[in-house]
């Protein structure tokens, strides 16, 4: 067990999952997830983005003073994430206008922030890349089952594609707008928390 | 005149930091266990939102936009400097905060102590940076509107977080399922809320 529990790729993606243990980069999990495709995208760019800045700075972490380490952490990681919107604008553009200034905001998320002090700035290069690898993972799964249902029951679609047959609707199915609002993924992401940790009782808190 | 006040309105009830875009979820979670402490962050916020987004503001419109650069001369009419915002906001976001903090440790040690780590931490509070980009998206005309926008953001923001903290207070009395302890039911309410604030909607003056 000893060995599972300070596995740096494993243990994110559940005992100690970014979103609903840490309780990190909540912001862009909720804003981000009415639809499957930007939730995808948007796990996506935060996984290279958190594995690559934990790398740079996990290299970095003896030359930097600590005074001004948020700043020098806050630089690498607008570097990182500008690259990557640049790139979603050059080949994903339907996708980055979706986004619209939740890529920006990865900068803020707090998991960078989080993983950075707590993990890049104590342990070498490869085990931070495992943990930033694995934080990214945690989060993007969380994002993607939110996004499947919020899509699914809001607009009966996935991926952009029509799945609930038309003879439903015919039948009097209609779909559920709420899901789309906010207000919605607040709840879904309780629900997922409450599954989570009944089935894990460790996590309880008091 | 108008105008200002409808966006004040605007950016406090229907575009709310909090309700409608998520923005400063990490800190709005995390510090709401208390109203004290809850207040007093909201006014950490709201200060540095309205320290940032003018400067902000003058950076976006005579740096960075397609064409900014023109005050300088007109040979720099079509230099497109807008790829650098994420870096430029982030490093002004930093730089207030830091100042934010210094003069807070200063002035008001008890304040300094109970906002504990999070007062750093305002810098990467993305209700900040989201209030420049957002900025940075709608194009607001002067520098007044911005003003007022910033303003509005972090009312709203501050309100929403004492309310949380208000509510959370008498949950301690309550009985909740142990699963749903502590983050779960926090969500629960925030969802609620949420829903109260979405009746603002066709909100008009």
């Amino acid at each position: 067990m000893a060995e599972i529990k300070n596995n740096p790729l494993l243990t994110p993606l559940n005992l100690n999952n970014p979103l609903t243990v840490q309780v990190l980069g909540i912001c862009s999990a909720l804003a981000v997830t009415s639809k499957l495709q930007p939730a995808l995208v948007m796990g996506l760019s935060v996984t290279v983005i958190v594995a690559f800045s934990n790398v740079i700075i996990s290299l970095i972490r003896d030359t930097i003073p600590n005074r001004i380490r948020i700043i020098v952490q806050l630089v690498v990681v607008a570097t990182l994430v500008t690259i990557v919107s640049e790139i979603l604008k050059a080949y994903a553009y339907d996708v980055s206008l979706q986004l619209s200034v939740y890529v920006g905001l990865i900068i803020t998320n707090c998991i960078l922030m989080g993983r950075l002090e707590a993990f890049a700035m104590s342990n070498g290069p490869w085990a931070s890349f495992l943990d930033g690898i694995g934080n990214g993972l945690g989060y993007a799964g969380i994002l993607v089952a939110v996004g499947f249902v919020r899509e699914l029951t809001g607009s009966g679609a996935l991926f952009g594609f029509k799945v609930i047959p038309q003879s439903f609707y015919d039948a009097g199915y209609m779909n559920n707008g709420l899901m789309i609002m906010p207000p919605m993924a607040l709840v879904l992401l309780a629900c997922i928390v409450w599954y989570h940790r009944s089935k894990e009782k460790s996590l309880q808190e008091n | 005149m108008e105008s200002l006040l409808s966006l004040f309105v605007k950016s406090i009830f229907i575009d709310n930091m909090i309700f409608a875009y998520f923005l400063g979820m990490c800190s709005y979670l995390a510090v709401s266990k208390n109203v004290k402490t809850a207040l007093g962050l909201g006014v950490a916020v709201t200060f540095v939102l309205v320290v940032t987004l003018p400067v902000n503001w003058v950076l976006e419109n005579y740096v960075l936009k397609e064409g900014a650069l023109k005050w300088i001369s007109g040979d720099l009419a079509s230099v497109d400097l807008s790829f650098l915002s994420f870096i430029l906001f982030i490093a002004v976001i930093a730089a207030i905060t830091q100042l934010v903090e210094m003069v807070v440790e200063k002035f008001s040690p008890s304040l300094y102590n109970s906002l504990g780590i999070f007062l750093p931490l305002i810098a990467v509070n993305c209700a900040i940076m989201g209030g420049s980009l957002f900025m940075q998206q709608r194009n607001f005309p002067t520098i007044s509107a911005a003003t007022v926008y910033s303003l509005g953001s972090g009312f709203g923001w501050t309100l929403a977080i004492v309310g949380l903290a208000a509510i959370r207070e008498k949950m301690a009395y309550c009985k909740v399922p142990d699963a749903l302890r502590g983050l779960g039911i926090t969500l629960i309410t925030v969802s609620l809320m949420a829903m109260a604030f979405m009746c603002f909607s066709g909100l008009k003056i």
